[in-house]
């Protein structure tokens, strides 16, 4: 209110003065500085946007006129036939090794390394033991997984086979499991522990009962970024057993068969037709990206959304 | 019901506690260090697996072979220079263009978005860090060779190690970005209010006191992006080309080999059975040790970076 | 306290003969004023629940209190003041065992609880917390239900039955005095009350174990003037049944709603001790050392 009736009678140096505040904020330079910054997240969504542009060029409408069949028919070297259904099998039995050996293992070391381990050396090997696992190059499992899996455990694994790639994976994504659910676990207040200790809960009571099903939402979203990722990386089932060629992971063989026999993934087929000459099969390898990406986008989505959702829950 | 009923007489076998309830306390304890330990046992056998190998290689090879034209396996040549050489070519490559594009995100999502744009423009970069390696492999060849390196190299070939190198800077620059973005966000407000307190503009204050603060993790995550880059497999394999071997180059417009894509190079060949004999797997295992080793003490110092971090504030 | 007067307490009809009955020897070594002039429990006699002897807490190489003597009696309430910094938190974290949860903590000197060594190598910390219960400075309900949150207690402590569950709940939050509010409503969620009725259900669920002492650390710093009030009022109706500790910042407190005062202060090795204990009409209107003197009239603190 003041204000205002002192604005009606302003004199010339008040004037100065807000001529001189107001400044010469719409400087050049800071427009420049700013667009240069935000030219470099446009230069990642143009990656994003011409990647997609270009493989539904390729491979959308190849995709869209064989439908299904491309997503069930095997592997071929006619182009016309080819298609991915081994390859998302495979994938899917990756994950189920995933799912199996890596989040059970995974998120125990996890519960040892946050709730139990006091300060000793054998804690700092644990720590330092489980970061620079997960900064070891995916090929560097793949030698791993060739070396152990493929030929020194062959007579479990059958060799070039589901297991060792399975248990490749496996030990790949392990670090990657411990550090989210660490993470999780950090995030649980020291409270809600206290709480517990309080009405004379054990440890493990404490964890169970409180600790887990608080930092339960975080863990579940690292795990899907996890399944994710095991179904996008390629490298280490180059190495260990993954096969790029025709072959076999036939429906209609038995569990320890088909466990220890030759398999794909779809990252591997894409890999495979992506190094082919013919653009033939250059339009085989985008219908798989878009596969691909679809499954990996799904459930990327479905873990920002989980995340969003219980972010406000609490 | 009232604990008044228990107060008088107390002994020490009444705060024992069950000893089943220990036992099983004791039980899941170490069920749990158990499940710790497999990292462990997983780090031991990557490094037994490497160093074993690689020695065995070393003591059957040649020597002169790891020092000639070119990595020809089949050949049983070894040069270990030309895919270290490559694999450089192509990690610079790599960070010329992933380090303007990742801190410049990192800066504008950290220093000048509002937060409802960052929530906004922030799944781009998390997007982009979800597209497997394999992808953009393909996104190089299709893409990236035709539309950038073909016409500036004028050459006809869609392999080669500029290709590559553009490809695995995409790779690299969001978690460069995310890094980066992290170590900013932890300079304390204080600072940045400092800043403007004395005049400082935006640009001032981000280039010249937030970037400076954040120092330390902004090497950190440009340490990430060249040990990333160091260990990229798909990408190169895909469009640098060379699958057969390569003499030396460090020219980005020709095919190249790397020390990753001569791994799966040779894992692939559909004659490695009788390849540059049975060298050729003992070498694999020759060519990872050294980008074990390559790796690790690059991630070693970029820890130490990121514990400087954090000591600071 | 040099000298323990003799069981004469009608009110405690306690069976047997009191085994503490013993000349103890005073040993608070910071004492300098009037030494001989120490309150004795006389007026009101009560069988000793706790007994420290020299107790040192520490954290790693820094000792957050120091060489502490003294006794707790039962079904009063007992409050420990003192500056910030003083250990009083960690003094009352002792007593439950507590401390155990923090990394390179440990104790020196000894802790009775009932005559028993708490600190003996076969004492089990899990059965020492469902004795003495906690009742913490923020608020902190479980996640979970109301009824979830007191019912976890007795639950891990082996009580099976929904109706033995039902009945506990019910009992521990009417003696909680949250009952008439939260009884419609035992299913939602326990952090969605206010933070005074947040706090009065962790009471419930502190007492829904059955504790013999309830330690309470700065309840009412969080809450509001009425909602302390109510914990206040709260607490002189849980002292017939149950040992109340409290560590409070606020004077005013300690002077309305404890029987007996606990002085810390902190040495010039930033370890806190004990200044002075006594009767709380005493420690506040005739206090026997100059610093707590000093603090009780707002001097330093």
């Amino acid at each position: 209110m003041t204000g205002r009736t002192a604005a009606l009678r302003e004199s010339p140096a008040q004037d100065a003065v807000r001529r001189a505040l107001a400044g010469n904020r719409m400087q050049l330079g800071q427009i420049w500085f700013q667009a240069l910054l935000m030219a470099a997240l446009l230069v990642a969504l143009g990656v994003l946007v011409s990647l997609l542009i270009d493989v539904f060029e390729r491979g959308g409408q190849m995709l869209a006129q064989r439908g299904v069949d491309f997503l069930t028919a095997s592997t071929s070297s006619n182009p016309t036939i080819a298609g991915v259904g081994q390859g998302i099998f495979g994938s899917l039995l990756i994950v189920l090794f995933v799912l199996l050996f890596a989040f059970p293992v995974g998120i125990g070391a996890a519960i040892y390394i946050e709730e139990y381990a006091r300060d000793t050396i054998l804690t700092r090997v644990l720590n330092t033991a489980v970061r620079n696992l997960a900064g070891v190059p995916a090929i560097v499992y793949g030698l791993l997984g060739l070396a152990v899996f493929v030929i020194i455990a062959a007579s479990f694994t059958g060799g070039r086979s589901v297991i060792a790639g399975g248990l490749t994976m496996a030990a790949l994504v392990m670090p990657i499991v411990v550090i989210t659910t660490a993470e999780s676990l950090r995030a649980v207040p020291r409270s809600i522990r206290e709480a517990g200790f309080g009405v004379g809960a054990t440890k493990w009571q404490v964890i169970r009962h409180h600790v887990l099903p608080y930092a339960a939402p975080g863990i579940f979203t690292g795990s899907i970024l996890t399944i994710s990722r095991a179904f996008g990386e390629t490298a280490p089932l180059v190495l260990a057993g993954g096969v790029l060629g025709g072959f076999a992971t036939r429906p209609g063989l038995g569990v320890v068969e088909t466990l220890q026999g030759p398999y794909t993934a779809l990252p591997l087929i894409v890999f495979n037709w992506a190094r082919q000459p013919s653009e033939e099969f250059r339009q085989l390898s985008a219908a798989a990206i878009i596969v691909l990406l679809a499954i990996i986008l799904l459930l990327n989505g479905a873990a920002i959304l989980l995340r969003n959702r219980f972010e406000k829950r609490w | 019901m009232t604990g008044a009923q228990l107060a008088p007489r107390l002994s020490l076998t009444d705060l024992r506690g069950s000893p089943g309830r220990r036992r099983r306390e004791t039980l899941i304890r170490s069920l749990f260090l158990a499940a710790a330990a497999v990292s462990l046992l997983i780090s031991a056998l990557i490094v037994l697996t490497l160093v074993g190998r690689a020695l065995d290689f070393v003591s059957r090879v040649d020597l002169a072979d790891l020092l000639s034209v070119g990595w020809l396996p089949r050949r049983g040549y070894f040069d270990i220079a030309t895919i270290v050489a490559g694999t450089l070519v192509i990690t610079a490559i790599g960070m010329v263009i992933a380090t303007p594009l990742g801190l410049g995100a990192a800066i504008y999502l950290s220093e000048y978005a509002s937060p409802r744009r960052r929530r906004a423009l922030k799944p781009i970069i998390e997007l982009l860090a979800g597209i497997p390696s394999v992808v953009l492999g393909f996104y190089a060849i299709a893409v990236l060779a035709p539309a950038i390196v073909q016409p500036l190299c004028g050459s006809n070939s869609i392999f080669s190690m500029g290709a590559a190198g553009i490809g695995v800077g995409i790779l690299i620059t969001p978690l460069i970005a995310s890094v980066a973005e992290d170590a900013m966000h932890a300079v304390p407000m204080s600072l940045r209010e400092a800043s403007y307190g004395l005049g400082a503009r935006k640009r001032s204050t981000s280039l010249r006191v937030v970037l400076p603060a954040a120092v330390s993790g902004v090497v950190a995550a440009l340490i990430l992006g060249v040990s990333r880059g160091i260990g990229e497999t798909m990408v190169v394999s895909i469009a640098a080309g060379a699958v057969g071997g390569s003499v030396f180059t460090v020219n980005p417009c020709l095919p190249g080999q790397t020390m990753t894509a001569a791994m799966t190079a040779l894992a692939t060949g559909s004659d490695q059975a009788q390849i540059g004999a049975e060298l050729a797997v003992p070498s694999l295992f020759f060519v990872g040790l050294l980008l074990f080793l390559m790796t690790l003490a690059l991630n070693l110092v970029s820890e130490r970076f990121v514990r400087r971090v954090r000591r600071g504030y | 306290m040099t000298i323990q007067a003799p069981e004469i307490a009608p009110s405690d009809a306690r069976p047997g003969p009191d085994v503490q009955r013993e000349v103890r020897i005073d040993i608070r070594p910071m004492m300098q004023t009037k030494p001989d002039v120490q309150p004795t429990h006389a007026a009101e006699p009560a069988e000793v629940v706790f007994k420290l002897t020299y107790f040192s807490a520490w954290y790693g190489t820094f000792r957050a209190v120091k060489e502490i003597s003294l006794d707790i009696g039962a079904r009063r309430i007992t409050s420990i003041i003192g500056p910030s910094g003083t250990g009083k938190s960690t003094l009352l974290r002792a007593f439950n065992r507590m401390n155990d949860l923090i990394e390179g903590a440990r104790v020196s000197g000894t802790v009775t609880y009932h005559g028993v060594d708490l600190y003996a190598p076969e004492v089990d910390p899990v059965e020492v917390r469902r004795r003495i219960g906690m009742v913490f400075q923020k608020p902190n309900p479980f996640p979970k239900t109301i009824y979830e949150n007191v019912a976890f207690g007795p639950r891990v402590a082996g009580v099976r039955g929904k109706k033995n569950l039902d009945e506990i709940v019910e009992s521990s939050l009417r003696r909680a005095a949250i009952w008439d509010e939260v009884k419609d409503k035992l299913d939602g969620l326990g952090t969605a009350l206010s933070g005074g009725q947040q706090q009065r259900l962790c009471i419930a669920r502190a007492i829904a174990v059955s504790p013999d002492v309830i330690l309470m650390d700065e309840p009412c710093s969080a809450l509001d003037p009425i909602a302390t009030l109510r914990i206040e009022e709260l607490m002189w109706e849980l002292k017939q049944n149950y040992t109340i500790i409290i560590v409070t910042h606020n004077m005013q407190q300690a002077a309305r709603a404890s029987d007996e005062t606990v002085f810390l202060t902190m040495g010039d090795d930033r370890a806190g001790y004990l200044v002075e204990q006594g009767p709380t009409a005493q420690v506040f209107t005739n206090p026997q050392n100059r610093l707590t003197e000093d603090y009780v009239s707002g001097r330093f603190g």
